[in-house]
């Protein structure tokens, strides 16, 4: 083990011995984490794919339009949710440290919380895209939301050709991690 | 005072500020957090949100206070797991002393247990 885990359990246990957390309110904690993942973003997307009155109010307050899924996105920051159009493409980057909509999305994946992709996503976008697979036409603008602390972006891809008589469940399916941060599209073969 | 550590070539910014700098291509190896990850992420976010002990601004200061050196080399929850342990010295809420003590007895019991431990420890700062 690692000279950091001996640390985590040394003040984790300083902190329960002095009464300042319990072992109870840890659990419950790693349990909100656990609960929060790329499935429950991609069922939001599906509602927007599928009910056009819920993304307007998507897009227009975020953090109303999740409780009315009953997903509470805390205190810390406020979400916005960007809409991909067949104009402009989004992509998320936190440029400073590591920001990204943890109450929707989960834990980020390491890449993004890397300098590399922190680094060049704001001045080589589409070179960074097209690491991931992307490829943006130039017929597309691309943008760039350099999340803060206080305001995390969450990207609504394009519902892809073909899927009309799929159910919400089944487009949800559709919809990846990446795909919320903008480094992957969805597709329905 | 505050002093901002700043990175090397990188014309006075602060160590943290890498927007647009290269950092050559992205690793996208997926990484699954450890049980002890997600524990500091879970008393990190209990200690700010929920005891008010600081600021999420405040957790974001002692990260970028790191040296370049600490900065580039450490993990993601090693960064935050110093930051929690800094801040709460800082708070005095508990001293360097304690903090050194029960790491001392927590290496000493995993390595009864036939655990590798490492023999250093953490600078402090």
């Amino acid at each position: 083990m690692g000279v950091y885990e001996v640390m985590e359990e040394a003040v984790r246990l300083l902190l329960i011995e002095k009464g300042i957390l319990t072992d109870a309110e840890i659990a419950a904690q790693i349990d909100l984490i656990d609960s929060r993942s790329p499935a429950l973003g991609a069922k939001v997307v599906a509602r927007a794919w599928t009910d056009a009155a819920f993304k307007q109010r998507l897009l227009a307050d975020c953090r109303a339009a999740l409780m009315e899924m009953q997903i509470d996105i805390g205190q810390i920051a406020e979400f916005k949710v960007v809409e991909n159009t067949p104009e402009t493409h989004n992509v998320i980057v936190c440029t400073l440290c590591s920001c990204y909509p943890k109450l929707l999305l989960g834990i980020p994946p390491a890449w993004y919380k890397n300098l590399a992709y922190r680094s060049r996503t704001v001045v080589d976008p589409r070179g960074v895209l097209a690491e991931f697979g992307v490829k943006v036409p130039k017929s597309q603008e691309v943008r760039v939301h350099d999340s803060t602390a206080d305001l995390r972006y969450i990207v609504l891809p394009m519902r892809p050709k073909g899927t009309e008589k799929l159910d919400e469940p089944a487009l949800a399916a559709l919809v990846s991690r990446d795909a919320m941060i903008g480094t992957a599209i969805p597709t329905y073969a | 005072m505050r002093k901002t550590k700043t990175r090397d070539g990188a014309d006075g910014r602060a160590v943290h500020d890498v927007g647009g700098l290269d950092f050559g291509a992205i690793d996208r190896t997926e990484h699954d957090l450890a049980l002890w990850e997600k524990r500091v992420d879970s008393m990190m976010i209990l200690l700010y949100s929920k005891k008010g002990l600081w600021t999420v601004d405040a957790m974001r200061r002692t990260i970028e206070d790191y040296g370049q050196q600490t900065y580039d080399k450490i993990a993601y929850y090693e960064k935050w797991m110093r930051a929690m342990r800094n801040l709460l010295v800082e708070q005095e809420v508990v001293s360097r002393a304690e903090i050194d003590a029960k790491m001392a007895e927590v290496a000493d019991r995993h390595r009864a247990a036939g655990r590798t431990v490492p023999t250093h420890k953490a600078t402090w700062s």
